[in-house]
């Protein structure tokens, strides 16, 4: 029986079990890299096949935790090793072993060197974003957040561009600076509650005028993660200058750890701080859509384009969360898996062209689609996506947003919209430039068509991105009761229950 | 009760050192000259630090004052005696392979053991006069260390300076000491301690203790008596800076939470204040002063310096949690230390040790699995979970803000993500950068060990912390401030 066992806990660490056989190979550095693709692939494909049991087993119409473990670890201190997910942790679980063996794929044979240890920090990262999200415990949280730094470090900083150092850096320490932050204000939730049990603390009333202070603290770090303008600054550097798989799972996953951390912590634990921030975080989000969409506009490099309009669609994921209502919240939530698939396949887009010609400017590019029929169709469906194109995951997320922020402030949907408009505006300019045209240069007249390795890692982000765009309920029905759950945690009554769907 | 009984087995291990120094004493005049005496030599040390090691597990249990009051045995002078002889054991060991004559000889083993006894000594003392005995015992051998490379100009300097200060220090201390003894009529711990137990003390007894404490804070080198610290690490043998790094602070710290929680528990509130300037200034100092460093030894100086500032944020707050969240800093302190000087003691070129910083460019393509280790260790120091320095940094800021200091807190974490830059430029170089000359390959057994001990310690600190936590926590509870 698979639910006799402590199913979580092993889709947690079972990667670790991947390094140790890493650890073991030996060889000439030939076999080693074969067999170290070959170990991470599989050990991160069984891991999202187990995920899938997760998937089966979890019960959408029972809200609370599922799957709970609980465990004593540091004896009575009221820290303790508590896993569990529920409708908004399971999404992101998922999307994690979903896109690490794509990710793993996609850097085959664009990873050469140190093959070995580049698979071990993939699977390191891993363990630490799925320990993230089901973590129930503050300080586990806590050591998963940061945890995450290590191998993205030096992802960015081993096997990045020729800036990678600067770039490395500038993550790592602004990360840090948020997360310290964060610590401060976690010790003091401890140290007034006495636990870290994050269901214990979402009904923990908390001070109001200490909220404001935990609210902040908070906010420091999961603002950067997002990132939010104006602390947004590390994301173009460490994109562009991250591998392609690191910028797929920095995109993907990475981005969507703070708009977890507030719906997990910040709204139920500070609802009235939330409440009172709202305004403010609409106006550093619509800054964001509107501003960094025109900063898009100017970009010459294709990675950082697509880098600037993440920032764009994550200011959409924040107005949604702090809208406060299920359509926000809900809306967020869908548009930040939809963003972790589309814009995790937008980076691959370039990196699959950057393997072949090894540039990212724009300009060396035009007419792609004459020698790569099949990678303009995927590249073209995935843009389409991301400008939020009915029928795609894109369109649900940004519409229930939206609904949710008019609920919210008017102005708020008003300006986003507008937002949405520009969004088309680069991604379309950045189509008809790199693919339409006619090819002119012979190098790029003689790219080779997509091989069958890079055709398996479009087709399922493309078959996800568009079973979310015409059957949305899949997910929303997942994560429904949950939203709900968090929403009434943080005490704001909900009158409109409808237009879910 | 019989007192004799309990007196000799009380204070075993420092029988067991001491009888062994005068062993050595012999052993260095009498044995040949040459590598098979001194690895007599050598194993009869380390065979000190184990005996004297297993010998704690002998201690009757509870606090027991002996020797008419001048010495005390409690679970806490048992525990960071246990971290001391480990650190001894494992620098005594790193120390064999190919430092030369005029490094790894018998008078090295000599002063570090009767340093050991000296450390043992103080954090047991239970009176002022038997503090200051053992301060200097501890002391005086060090002093010698530093300057034991005798035709290095560096390393005289560094002995000469650090005795020119350490008497300073020593002075500072005793003029504290004797303000203690005039205002409360007792160099005894415990009658000190009743002498405050009202929470008010007179004023001529808190200006005694400051000098007490200031003393004591140029013995962990918290800012600002710093200032001894880098060029003494800088000017000293690699195996000695190594000794200074480690062993020397936990006895220290020791003796620190002994007075502090002892003899002034009454007064916690005017202590930690103290406590808490030297911590903010030396995680400043530490964080700061660090970044520019060539050096390797110079940075680990500053490092320990920051480090120090953590373990002081945590005593600042006075309390059980304090003391106790300081006991699990110096421990992984420890490990993270020993780690770190494994493999800066393995850095050598063409024979020759080497310690600028620039000399671990491009270390893991040619020493993977030294640089990965060096890699943990780093981030270990610089507090990144899931790795045992972080835990420490929990318990400290934790202690901190049960406390009520929170700008201290704030503070902490802050300087930490200075700390953090320049732990990480080491990575960097290692991880980032191509070598140009790379070091010389392998490395000795006792090193290979020693990381790997430090290593497991550091990546399994997460599953070890519910244990430590309640051990901590015991040991704070029987100090004399909470009894």
């Amino acid at each position: 029986m698979i639910s006799s066992w402590p199913l979580l806990s092993v889709i947690v660490f079972l990667p670790l079990a991947g390094v140790l056989f890493l650890m073991l190979i030996r060889g000439d550095e030939q076999t080693v890299a074969a067999n170290s693709r070959q170990v991470a692939l599989w050990v991160s494909g069984f891991n999202f096949i187990l995920s899938l049991f997760l998937l089966a087993g979890f019960d959408i119409h029972q809200s609370g935790y599922q799957f709970e473990e609980q465990a004593e670890w540091i004896t009575g201190s009221g820290i303790s090793y508590h896993l569990g997910v529920d409708g908004i942790s399971l999404p992101f679980i998922l999307l994690s072993t979903f896109l690490t063996p794509l990710s793993i794929l996609a850097s085959w044979q664009a990873i050469t060197s140190r093959v070995r240890e580049y698979m071990i920090a993939f699977l390191v990262l891993e363990v630490m974003m799925v320990g993230m999200f089901a973590s129930l415990d503050m300080l586990m949280f806590y050591l998963f957040f940061e945890g995450v730094l290590i191998p993205m470090f030096l992802i960015i900083g081993v096997w990045g561009g020729q800036e990678r150092v600067y770039a490395a850096f500038k993550f790592f320490l602004y990360t840090l600076l948020g997360s310290v932050l964060m610590l401060v204000c976690m010790l003091i939730m401890y140290h007034l509650s006495g636990t870290t049990d994050i269901p214990r603390l979402a009904e923990f009333d908390f001070a109001p005028a200490l909220q404001f202070w935990l609210f902040l603290g908070f906010f420091a770090s999961f603002a950067v993660k997002v990132p939010m303008w104006p602390v947004h600054t590390w994301l173009p550097d460490a994109h562009v200058q991250a591998p392609t798989a690191g910028s797929m799972i920095l995109a993907g996953v990475l981005l969507k750890m703070g708009g977890y951390g507030f719906i997990r912590f910040s709204l139920p634990m500070f609802p009235d701080a939330s409440a009172l921030f709202a305004p403010y975080i609409f106006t550093l989000s619509v800054i964001a859509v509107i501003y960094t969409s025109l900063v898009a506009l100017a970009q010459t490099d294709m990675k950082k384009l697509i880098a600037y309009s993440s920032v764009a669609h994550m200011g959409f994921v924040t107005i949604g969360i702090f809208s406060l209502n299920e359509q926000g919240v809900a809306g967020a939530m869908f548009q930040m898996i939809s963003h972790g698939l589309v814009s995790a396949a937008l980076f691959f887009c370039v990196g699959v062209v950057y393997d072949r010609l090894h540039t990212r400017e724009i300009s060396a590019y035009g007419g792609v689609v004459d020698a790569m029929p099949r990678y303009a169709t995927f590249f073209m469906f995935m843009m389409l996506a991301s400008v939020g194109l009915p029928g795609t995951s894109g369109f649900v997320g940004e519409m229930l947003v939206l609904v949710g922020a008019w609920q919210a402030a008017h102005w708020v949907a008003v300006f986003a919209a507008t937002g949405l408009v520009l969004g088309a505006c680069y991604m379309l300019w950045l189509y008809r430039r790199v693919v339409f045209g006619r090819a002119e240069k012979p190098e790029v007249q003689e790219l080779l068509p997509l091989n069958n390795r890079e055709i398996f890692i479009f087709v399922p982000l493309t078959v996800l991105v568009l079973w979310f765009g015409i059957y949305p309920s899949s997910l929303l029905d997942m994560m429904q009761l949950s939203v709900v759950d968090v929403l009434t945690q943080s005490g704001i009554t909900q009158l409109t229950q409808t237009a879910m769907r | 009760m019989d007192f004799s009984q309990l007196t000799f087995s009380a204070a075993l291990p420092e029988y067991i050192l001491a009888f062994l120094a005068l062993i050595l004493v012999l052993g260095a005049a009498y044995l040949p000259a040459g590598p098979s005496g001194m690895k007599m030599i050598r194993g009869l040390s380390l065979l000190g630090y184990a005996a004297a090691f297993l010998a704690l597990f002998a201690l009757p249990d509870g606090r027991n004052v002996i020797f008419n009051g001048l010495f005390s045995i409690s679970e806490l002078a048992t525990y960071m005696k246990g971290l001391v002889l480990i650190g001894a054991f494992f620098l005594s060991w790193l120390v064999s392979d190919g430092w030369g004559d005029d490094v790894d000889r018998p008078e090295f083993h000599l002063l570090v053991m009767l340093s050991v006894l000296g450390m043992l000594l103080m954090i047991s003392a239970n009176d002022l006069m038997s503090l200051y005995m053992g301060l200097e015992l501890q002391s005086l051998p060090l002093y010698v260390l530093a300057a034991i490379r005798t035709g290095s100009l560096k390393s005289s300097e560094a002995g000469l300076k650090y005795f020119l200060l350490g008497a300073l220090s020593s002075g500072l201390l005793l003029y504290g000491a004797s303000m203690i003894y005039g205002y409360s009529g007792s160099t005894n711990f415990d009658e000190i301690a009743a002498s405050v137990v009202s929470g008010d003390a007179s004023a001529g007894l808190i200006v005694g203790m400051v000098f007490l404490l200031s003393g004591m804070a140029f013995k962990i080198s918290a800012a600002p008596f710093h200032m001894w610290t880098p060029d003494v690490y800088e000017g000293a043998p690699t195996p000695v800076t190594a000794l200074f790094a480690i062993v020397p602070k936990l006895a220290a710290i020791g003796l620190f939470i002994n007075v502090a929680y002892n003899a002034f528990g009454g007064i916690s509130v005017q202590w930690s204040q103290v406590i808490m300037a030297l911590s903010v200034a030396s995680m400043i100092v530490g964080a700061t002063g660090a970044i520019m460093q060539q050096n390797i030894k110079r940075m680990l100086a500053y490092s320990s310096i920051a480090h120090m500032g953590y373990a002081l944020a945590g005593f600042a707050a006075g309390s059980q949690l304090g003391a106790a969240s300081v006991l699990i800093y110096m421990t992984t302190y420890l490990f993270m230390g020993a780690g770190s000087f494994a493999i800066i003691m393995s850095m050598r070129r063409d024979g020759i040790a080497v310690e600028r910083i620039s000399d671990l460019t491009g270390l893991s393509s040619t020493h993977p699995l030294l640089a990965a280790g060096m890699m943990v260790v780093m981030f270990s120091m610089a507090g990144i979970p899931p790795l045992a320095g972080f835990f420490g940094k929990w318990y400290v800021f934790l202690a901190a803000v049960d406390a009520g200091l929170i700008p201290l807190a704030v503070i902490g974490v802050l300087t930490s993500v200075i700390g953090a830059f320049y732990y990480l430029r080491i990575i960097r170089l290692m991880y980032f950068q191509e070598a140009e000359a790379p070091l010389d390959k392998g490395m000795a057994r006792q090193n290979r060990l020693v990381l790997l001990v430090s290593l497991s310690v550091i990546l399994l600190f997460f599953m070890a912390i519910g244990q430590l936590h309640e051990t901590a926590l015991s040991i704070a509870r029987t100090l004399n401030a909470f009894a």
